[in-house]
């Protein structure tokens, strides 16, 4: 028995020292969720020859990762903090890759009229109006600061029994919401992708305010010499590539185009 | 509920068509906690015994210490562990984080005090039994250290298993220092986590299905081949 036990450890210890190249990304919930990572990553590894592994996080923690040279890139949607990540020496430069956009969800007798409203702004003032119980990220991810800056525009802190701040990824909140027959703020690809929507239903889209832009940043090998800069580098002219963009293009949920690729070369 | 039927069913889909990604994690899984078990076994049996048969002035206190640690938090274990091995860490440069060794690390840090502590309890009874015995004997200390651990092995099982319990059944510290990367982190607790929060109930619960049922074969087998908890042994 102790022998099998030596063997299975040996070959688990051999099975992860015997892998080929691989490069980390720390990307973000809503990419992840979204499922266009397991048609890209294939890709990725055919084409390039190497394995990318992601470290699916909020973008807060995803910059921290990068800040702490943790991960090689990083693939994020908050775009203030990734120019201070990259103007404070983290990251050599910013790439924009595609975008999405965020939607509002919530349950389906619609206290709060979010169906009528005319702006984002003005759904979110009808939301905090009718004090309707509202389930935030509040997570410092990039859908937490997006929410938060159009509450700043509106004009209202969002405070009170009604405003429930989950501390938990987008799924988490989602599943938070469904339980609850709350009101929430979502990317659309998680929200399409989401397997627990109970009787929530999307209820306000398609304001550019709510325009979401995903970029790339590798992590900067002057301030860690360790990274892998060139796998780095390989990775970002593939995703900015005429296949990178076919692939992001075709990808449909429920026949809805997920993603817009918006790269420029 | 169509939600417990539909994961159970899938659970045992997963298993019978002999899904690769499920056992790639399950696989892991075992790899990360056994070698966590040995590591924190051989730690921790000896010093539970040394405790029992060593009188020192701090020894209550070391005692005390271990049993508060035996509650220690696996998020916050993990925690320090990701601050340890992190590249700007103090052992950043071993680039340990995100691998499998960071989580087996991480685990032997929870369960090495549960391990210490329960061995000592039963050891400490066994000497008490043993003490007039084996001081007559003139047995050296390591001699007695040894006597105990092999005389009280069942007991120890016990200890053993209840780490091997507490570390496969464990998310929080995992979760965090291994990164819960597809294919080369990706444990049974970290993927339930992960698939609840996608929504998929069905295929998170047959995740715990197959963690339950793992959990139950493997302290059944040891208990076989170590020939206890039979009727003729009491």
């Amino acid at each position: 028995m102790n022998l099998g036990w030596k063997t299975l450890i040996a070959a688990g210890l051999l099975a992860s020292a015997g892998q080929a190249e691989t490069m980390r990304m720390a990307v973000t919930t809503s990419f992840y969720n979204s499922g266009l990572s397991e048609i890209l990553l294939p890709e990725i590894k055919l084409e390039l020859g190497f394995d990318v592994e992601l470290i699916v996080v909020g973008t807060g923690q995803a910059l921290r990762l990068g800040a702490a040279g943790d991960v090689d890139a990083i693939l994020v949607h908050a775009r203030a903090a990734e120019e201070a990540f990259v103007s404070a020496g983290f990251g050599t430069h910013r790439r924009e890759i595609m975008y999405n956009d965020f939607i509002f969800v919530g349950p389906p007798d619609d206290p709060a009229k979010l169906a009528e409203a005319k702006t984002a702004i003005a759904a979110l003032q009808s939301i905090a109006m009718a004090e309707a119980p509202f389930v935030s990220r509040g997570d410092d991810s990039g859908t937490n600061k997006k929410e938060l800056a159009l509450w700043g525009e509106a004009g209202i802190a969002p405070e009170g029994a009604w405003y429930r701040a989950a501390g938990a990824g987008m799924g988490a909140t989602l599943n938070t919401a469904s339980g609850m027959n709350a009101y929430a703020f979502s990317d659309r690809a998680s929200w399409l992708n989401f397997g627990n929507k109970g009787e929530l239903s999307l209820l306000f889209a398609g304001d550019p305010a709510l325009f979401n832009q995903y970029a790339y940043i590798p992590v900067n090998p002057a301030r860690w010499p360790h990274v892998k800069n060139d796998l780095a580098m390989q990775l970002e002219t593939w995703l900015t590539s005429e296949k990178a963009a076919g692939l992001i293009n075709a990808y449909t949920i429920d026949g809805e185009q997920l993603f817009i690729f918006n790269a420029t070369q | 509920m169509s939600g417990y039927s539909e994961g159970f069913w899938g659970a045992w889909r997963l298993i019978f068509t002999f899904d690769p990604e499920l056992y790639e994690i399950i696989f892991l899984s075992l790899q990360v906690t056994v070698s966590a078990v040995i590591i924190a076994s051989v730690i921790g049996l000896p010093l539970g015994a040394w405790l029992a048969v060593n009188r020192f002035w701090l020894r209550r206190y070391v005692i005390a210490v271990l049993n508060a640690l035996m509650g220690l938090p696996p998020v916050v274990v993990g925690l320090f562990v990701y601050m340890a091995l992190s590249r700007a860490g103090p052992l950043g440069g071993f680039g340990l984080l995100f691998s499998p060794a960071a989580m087996i690390i991480a685990q032997v840090i929870i369960i090495t005090p549960l391990i210490a502590s329960l061995s000592h309890q039963s050891i400490r009874d066994l000497w008490a039994e043993y003490h007039d015995l084996l001081i007559s004997m003139n047995a050296t200390r390591a001699q007695r250290i040894r006597a105990l651990l092999w005389d009280g092995r069942r007991a120890l099982l016990t200890a053993t298993l209840a780490g091997f319990g507490r570390a496969i059944g464990e998310v929080g510290a995992i979760m965090i220092v291994g990164g819960n990367i597809e294919h080369v982190t990706r444990a049974l607790t970290t993927a339930i986590a992960l698939e609840t929060g996608r929504g998929n109930f069905a295929f998170a619960m047959g995740l715990g299905l197959v963690l339950i049922v793992l959990a139950i074969i493997i302290n059944l087998a040891i208990h076989i081949i170590g020939k206890t908890e039979r009727a003729s042994t009491w």
